[in-house]
């Protein structure tokens, strides 16, 4: 739950290079997603990225086999943009996912899409693209393990994470 | 680190036969009517012909035994029926002894350790039934290290001989060892035997890693790994494991790699901008060329044994579809026209056979088709197989199954392809995306 706070201020005095290290990607499954003490700043700082991952929301929800965003997602990640505006000593890395029904190959190629669709839209409404980057888990990193649909649900995402320091 | 690399000095002709009448004989099994009952056989322990070799003998029988049995096709007839018993291996076999047990087939063999502390281990094998050798002896020799390796070799010879079929059991398969539960899953390149034995650790799990691919020859390793944060393709030396990143672009995503037969060139999937196509490398100078061009989904790409086409997934039809193209790009077919998903195509060493994914009414399924996409047929059926290699004969598939739920975990299967003969491949803990490597010299 603390990693998120660790890796950013680790991150902070640091080329965007060393954010994108392996072990954050490894490790960020131990990240609560669900709750907030542990990120840097408060809930309540909306300039924190503890506001931008429960206040604003961090992630955007894809129907099977699809990288369209919902009316829902484009107002979420409206608010995204907005915060990267008023933030613009942030980037940003968005992960996509998959579900587990599909080949591991697919997944990837799909994930790729639903994270590439986040990140026009962000560079569309105003987010400069050298602030984002992409990368897809395919199905690899699920946040929920049931095979149930409510669980597929919520790892067919695409999650906007922080990282501090625009790189060279 | 080579302990595998075991030398095998020769194979030697010891005996040759006064006639090959044996090639019509009844002792024959074919292996694309898959069998309904295996073919009973016996291999006692082999002659210890030395102090240092005497636990060998019992050692080698049981492993070819396992072998043979592991295939379906062959039932061992156990000791405890035999009538007769090996003492030495120049005795003339009792056929009537062996008959009286119903066994068609007898394996004969001995061991001892020479001077330099090499392993020699001589076989025969009998037709029963025509009260004769079927083939020639052979004398296998190698380090005591690698003795799972000659016992496979004399595994090897009695298939093929019987079958007609070359062999499968003296190879590995490389596969992605897992540990951890499933939102949290550690992976890591791992190396084994066919059948589970002498498991070796290619990479450890710092970084996500996935679908490694045996080269031809089985001296190199492709696979995917997150150690940059992204996935990028790497090339690991099996001897060595030294491993280096293929060159990608910034800003992209490679992934889905695999060997042309002329093991110089890697075709590959690559992600720009969301969208993901076929690419081919030629693996020493970096140099990729650029195969498909469409908005669509292309990946899972594989090889035909000559290496002049290239089978695939793709996406573009709205669902994914196998398509076949020319190894250098241009028109591409799609041979896979039945309800569902298809996906991971791989061309059978062979040519004559696409092994598959199919998913379908919310079930996983592991399929083979011919090259033109008819006589379709699915061996398996799971809540999620996925990713079939071919053993080097062509007539078994390996691929991961994995269990359903929060619990659920990844496994090794193998099945024939005649969707018989079922079975998981034992591994110490998870494991998935296996890849077959040929059989070794």
């Amino acid at each position: 739950m603390t990693y998120l706070s660790k890796t950013l201020i680790l991150c902070a005095g640091l080329a965007l290079a060393a954010c994108t290290n392996p072990d954050r990607f490894e490790n960020q499954n131990t990240v609560d997603l669900n709750g907030g003490a542990g990120l840097a700043g408060s809930a309540q700082d909306p300039t924190s990225p503890a506001y931008f991952q429960q206040t604003i929301g961090d992630r955007v929800l894809f129907a099977v086999d699809q990288s369209s965003l919902s009316d829902a997602a484009q107002a979420k990640l409206n608010g995204q943009a907005n915060w990267l505006g008023s933030n613009p000593d942030y980037t940003a890395v968005i992960e996509g996912h998959a579900d587990e029904q599909g080949t591991r190959e697919y997944n990837l190629a799909l994930g790729a899409r639903r994270a590439n669709a986040v990140q026009e839209y962000l560079v569309s409404r105003g987010v400069a693209s050298n602030r984002l980057k992409v990368v897809s888990y395919g199905k690899e990193r699920p946040i929920e393990i049931c095979s149930e649909e409510s669980c597929y649900t919520q790892n067919r995402r695409a999650v906007t994470v922080l990282a501090a320091g625009l790189g060279s | 680190m080579m302990r595998y690399m075991m030398s095998l000095l020769a194979a030697l002709m010891l005996w040759a036969l006064p006639a090959i009448a044996q090639n019509s004989g009844p002792l024959r099994i074919e292996i694309t009517e898959g069998v309904i009952e295996p073919m009973p056989y016996a291999v006692p322990d082999f002659v210890g012909e030395n102090a240092a070799a005497t636990e060998m003998g019992r050692n080698l029988a049981r492993v070819i035994a396992s072998d043979l049995s592991g295939t379906g096709l062959f039932r061992e007839i156990p000791a405890e029926a035999h009538i007769s018993r090996i003492t030495s291996f120049e005795s003339p076999v009792q056929y009537a002894d062996w008959r009286a047990v119903k066994a068609q087939a007898l394996i004969t063999g001995a061991v001892s350790v020479d001077g330099s502390g090499r392993l020699v281990v001589k076989f025969r094998i009998y037709d029963v039934f025509a009260g004769q050798e079927l083939g020639n002896g052979l004398q296998f020799v190698g380090t005591q290290d690698g003795w799972r390796r000659i016992a496979h070799k004399v595994a090897d010879q009695v298939y093929a001989r019987i079958t007609g079929e070359g062999g499968y059991f003296d190879s590995r398969v490389v596969y992605v060892a897992e540990s951890g539960p499933k939102d949290q899953r550690a992976k890591r390149l791992a190396i084994m035997d066919y059948d589970g034995a002498n498991v070796q650790y290619l990479t450890d799990s710092s970084s996500l890693v996935l679908a490694p691919r045996f080269s031809p020859s089985g001296d190199r390793v492709l696979y995917t790994s997150y150690e940059t944060g992204f996935p990028r393709i790497y090339v690991l030396d099996v001897a060595s494991v030294g491993r280096r990143v293929l060159p990608t672009m910034d800003g992209t995503m490679s992934f889905a790699p695999r060997f042309a037969p002329d093991g110089r060139t890697v075709v590959y999937s690559l992600t720009q901008g969301g969208n993901t196509d076929l690419y081919r490398m030629d693996i020493g100078s970096g140099a990729s060329t650029r195969l498909t061009n469409a908005p669509s989904i292309e990946t899972a790409p594989s090889y035909s044994p000559d290496g002049r086409q290239i089978v695939f997934e793709s996406d573009r039809s709205g669902t994914p579809q196998i398509y076949i193209m020319p190894a250098g790009g241009g028109e591409a077919r799609r041979i896979s026209f039945g309800q569902g998903r298809y996906g991971t195509p791989v061309w059978s060493p062979r040519g004559d056979l696409i092994a598959f994914t199919k998913q379908s009414k919310g079930r996983f399924h592991i399929g083979v088709m011919r090259t033109d996409g008819s006589e379709e047929r699915l061996l398996t059926a799971s809540f999620l197989d996925e990713g079939p290699t071919w053993a080097p004969n062509g007539r078994v598939i390996m691929f991961t199954r994995e269990t359903q739920g929060a619990q659920g975990q990844a496994r090794l299967y193998s099945v024939d392809i005649s969707g018989r003969n079922l079975k998981q491949v034992q591994t110490s803990g998870g494991a998935s995306d296996p890849s077959w490597g040929p059989l070794q010299n």
